[in-house]
């Protein structure tokens, strides 16, 4: 037997859900990012499943195409995103000695 | 055979998922994302992009996450220390716009497609030669401005994390 589309889409959903509360919840600056990066993982898996599912249904395979180029473009964004990223925890953990983000509040209120 | 695979690594990657957000040493964090991706990398392949799992493989857990644990060991990041944030009730808040949240998605794609309906997924492979072509034909503007995005990554990343001038005075 095989698995339907909406298995991986609530896959995704868990996914999602599990990384936000991750990135809403730690206090530690890398463990957030990593949920960020969890996040971005499940909607890729969303993205596959739709594109086949799509083409599926059109019978030819150029929504699976259209689908694998996002991800393509998604993975690359979170590539940038986590260079750069991490960049501002060096050039911050230089400046402060912290990465916990309940002591970099310079901006609350 | 195919839906023992799936539940395999779908169990795989929700339980390392919890590691990840869970577990206090960041470096157990990247290891568990790296099982959390490699499982997604298995998905993919079951969904038909095996040229997207082979990427993933290398350029997220290879590339990304090895990153991650530069910075990490670089910055020397410690185990969080317990008992911080609000205490009980923020967990219990936590909880709770957790399940509401992902009950909200998991009731949009129910309601959608039923929970066990939706198109049984064929297992047919996008090949690599019909992918190389639409990336550089279609999308070949966004190509380019991907590029232009690595570009302008790679010198942020490069200026923010630079040692500061001689001169210049450190705030502390």
């Amino acid at each position: 037997m095989i698995a339907p589309v909406s298995w991986y889409l609530l896959l995704s959903a868990l996914l999602f859900s599990i990384g936000t509360l991750g990135a809403l919840l730690r206090r530690n600056g890398i463990t957030i990012f990593l949920s960020i990066e969890l996040m971005l993982n499940s909607v890729n898996l969303s993205l596959v499943a739709y594109g086949r599912m799509l083409a599926e249904r059109a019978g030819d395979a150029a929504a699976a195409i259209d689908g694998q180029i996002l991800v393509f473009f998604v993975l690359a964004v979170a590539a940038a995103e986590a260079a750069v990223g991490l960049a501002l925890f060096i050039a911050v953990y230089r400046l402060r000695r912290t990465i916990d983000i309940d002591r970099l509040n310079l901006m609350r209120w | 055979m195919e839906l023992a695979v799936f539940l395999l690594f779908a169990a795989l990657a929700v339980a390392s998922a919890l590691v990840v957000v869970v577990h206090r040493n960041p470096v157990y964090s990247v290891m568990s994302l790296v099982v959390t991706l490699i499982s997604l990398a298995a998905l993919f392949v079951l969904l038909g992009a095996p040229l997207l799992a082979a990427l993933q493989i290398l350029v997220y857990t290879g590339a990304i996450l090895v990153l991650f644990l530069f910075v990490i060991m670089l910055l020397n990041v410690g185990r969080e220390a317990p008992g911080g944030g609000g205490g009980a009730g923020q967990r219990v808040g936590a909880a709770v716009a957790g399940l509401a949240f992902g009950g909200l998605l998991a009731l949009a794609f129910w309601g959608r497609f039923g929970l066990l309906a939706g198109a049984p997924l064929h297992p047919v492979d996008v090949a690599l030669k019909p992918l190389a072509r639409a990336l550089l034909s279609e999308y070949l503007l966004t190509f380019e401005m991907v590029g232009l995005l690595l570009l302008a990554a790679v010198i942020a990343a490069t200026v923010l994390a630079r040692r500061p001038e001689p001169g210049a005075r450190e705030d502390a």
